[in-house]
């Protein structure tokens, strides 16, 4: 299964936190084990997780190369304990993951409540597959609501990454453990089905970590100085309330500082379309189709699904153009693309839910039909008559 | 003056929330002596469970951690596999180690985790108002239990630390008391062994059970709360050591 090139280098020469199978070489993997070797690389100390398709691959390779790197590999009885585990982890000061897929994911949204409340840092990866309830085992972006909502109880947020290509999954994993312990947030990672089993060339980076605060408020013995208690609990009349502004002052700086966003041939676009993860791939190649037709078309891609890249897109609105949205769900992050946009121009979506992957062809016809307007008439007037 | 009696330094000067009769302040007391004793407050941490005990680290002057209800167990695993140099233990409730943490420490226990685990048992629900917990005796009355519990509809009260002492996993189940000072003097030295086993790196868990009264919920004064453990409690929940593998 694992095609990993494994490097000759010597075992346990490189500082902790950086060594690694294959570091620096082009190698071909599959995107669940290749974000795997990836938190190795950004020093996870510990890895908790709990089987279920398509993100099997995780926990598989984890349990092989954690116990390698001297780090903990627990499978944990169920995702609850799972999360639960990473909780503990994060609360003596680890850098702790764990990996699932949706329905495992919903039952994880206990713990990231509580970690979001105990202000803990977290990475969880979730390998979309197609809902509701056990739904299939098909890919799927159906939990943008769930991630990027907060998806637990309370009034909180999660950093949610949403790359697409393998390679961007592995460079996301430095990232999303540094934002986790700069902001002491959860950082989910939200890939899908095709990207965890998809095998793609990639190069595993040694990335230098940012410059991080230290974590004074971990538990680790109350050895000279006084204890450290980590909690959620503030029963105090306004005690919980100061919480949550400070909760909040924190997402405004995460949004002010975090987005992170792509995008392309914009500037002349008559249609811009908007996709992330595998979805914005498929995109790219219709969009490629559309210019070849001569259609001016470009696309944005959010990689941060929050913060959303709000003002980006809704620059990219402030000329008259048309927006359509692709998703494979029937239509989420539609609803950010909307709210950035606030009206300024027509937003339509195309989706595929419940495991269905929409095709270049599919996506070509759909801006062919939204572009298809007389020559003759002006560009501004057609789209006002005609949407 | 000699001084025959004093405050152990790592349970706080403070008085603590509980009600009148509650067993929670004597077994935070047993415990804070252990950990003085066995000097391992500098590298102990404590989970705090949801319910009346939720506040324990405003009691006990030790690094602790407050989780989600029944999911000490899993959070001790995380603790102990990234610092097993550290002394991890919980501190739970009837509800939260019997009822919807049933999983976690049956797992933890399967899977010879080496954590020391305080169960607090008396036989309710406290924090929430009185409920049944799967402790309750038969036909006790309670908040969800009006006409006591029946057995057929409502089961029997469960025996978890029977059930744990029949995994490989654990390595030392004793059920003990607070109904009196002998037998509070019996449940300090089954906490202290307790630590002493995770100290010394034994390789599994322990847990003491710890009978304890709820005079408020069991509708009773502090003394026939007491009275009550011994006389009624312990005929379910026999009191000794269940197992010691080490």
């Amino acid at each position: 299964m694992s095609p990993v090139v494994h490097s000759t280098k010597k075992k346990g020469t490189e500082e902790k936190g950086q060594s690694s199978n294959g570091a620096g070489e082009r190698v071909l993997m599959c995107g669940n084990e290749a974000l795997a070797e990836a938190a190795i690389i950004a020093g996870c100390d510990a890895y908790f997780g709990y089987p279920i398709t398509p993100q099997n691959e995780i926990t598989a390779y984890m349990s092989r190369r954690m116990p390698e790197e001297g780090r903990v590999f627990v499978q944990s009885e169920s995702e609850l304990a799972a999360i639960s585990m990473v909780f503990g982890a994060s609360a003596t000061g680890k850098r702790a993951m764990t990996s699932s897929s949706s329905p495992g994911i919903s039952l994880m949204q206990e713990g990231i409540s509580y970690l979001a409340g105990a202000e803990l840092p977290a990475v969880v990866v979730n390998v979309m597959r197609g809902g509701p309830g056990l739904g299939n085992i098909a890919p799927s972006q159906a939990d943008y609501f769930q991630a990027t909502r907060g998806g637990g109880h309370g009034d909180y947020r999660t950093i949610v990454l949403g790359p697409s290509s393998v390679q961007e999954l592995v460079d996301c994993m430095p990232l999303a453990f540094d934002l986790a312990d700069q902001y002491r947030m959860t950082v989910m990672v939200l890939a899908d089905g095709i990207l965890g089993q998809m095998m793609e060339p990639i190069v595993l980076d040694k990335k230098p970590r940012r410059a991080l605060p230290l974590k004074e408020w971990a538990l680790t013995g109350a050895k000279g100085r006084e204890q450290n208690i980590v909690r959620s609990l503030w029963l105090k009349e306004g005690v919980l309330e100061e919480l949550n502004y400070k909760l909040k002052a924190k997402y405004e700086q995460v949004e002010k500082d975090e987005v992170l966003c792509e995008q392309y041939e914009v500037d002349d676009a008559e249609i811009v379309v908007v996709a992330y993860g595998v979805a914005a791939r498929i995109v790219q190649g219709a969009v490629n189709k559309a210019r070849e037709e001569g259609i001016q078309a470009g696309w944005i891609r959010p990689i941060t699904l929050w913060p959303f890249p709000t003002e980006q897109i809704s620059r990219a609105a402030d000329e008259f153009r048309i927006f359509l949205t692709v998703e494979m769900s029937n239509g989420q992050m539609v609803e950010d693309v909307k709210l950035a946009i606030a009206g300024k121009a027509p937003v339509v979506f195309y989706g595929r839910p419940g495991g269905g992957v929409p095709t270049v062809d599919e996506i070509f016809d759909k801006i062919k039909q939204l572009t298809l307007r007389p020559k003759t008439q002006d560009n501004r007037a057609k789209n006002e008559n005609g949407i | 003056m000699k001084t025959v009696f004093k405050r152990t330094p790592t349970l706080k000067d403070c008085p603590t929330h509980y009600c009148p009769g509650c067993g929670h302040g004597i077994a935070h007391r047993l415990i804070a002596e252990v950990i003085d004793e066995l000097d391992i407050r500098d590298r102990t941490i404590g989970i705090a469970p949801v319910g009346c005990a939720v506040l324990a680290y405003d009691y006990l002057d030790v690094d602790m951690v407050e989780v989600a209800h029944g999911r000490p167990p899993a959070v001790a695993t995380g603790m102990k596999r990234t610092n097993p140099d550290k002394i991890i233990f919980s501190y739970q409730g009837d509800g939260d180690l019997a009822s919807i943490g049933a999983a976690e420490i049956l797992h933890a226990g399967h899977r010879g985790e080496q954590i020391t685990v305080i169960f607090i048992n008396n036989a309710v629900y406290g924090m929430t108002g009185g409920q049944m917990a799967p402790t309750t005796m038969i036909d006790q009355v309670t908040a969800t239990t009006p006409k006591g519990r029946i057995a057929s509809e409502q089961g029997y009260p469960l025996q978890v630390s029977e059930l744990l002492a029949t995994l490989p996993g654990t390595i030392y189940i004793e059920r003990c008391a607070l109904s009196g000072a002998a037998a509070v003097r019996k449940t300090k030295k089954a906490i202290k062994h307790a630590f002493e086993l995770q100290v010394s790196g034994a390789e599994g868990l322990s847990l003491v059970e710890v009978l304890s009264p709820c005079p408020t919920y069991w509708r009773m004064t502090p003394a026939e709360a007491m009275e009550w453990i011994e006389k009624q409690m312990t005929k379910v929940f026999p009191l000794g050591r269940l197992k010691d593998s080490v």
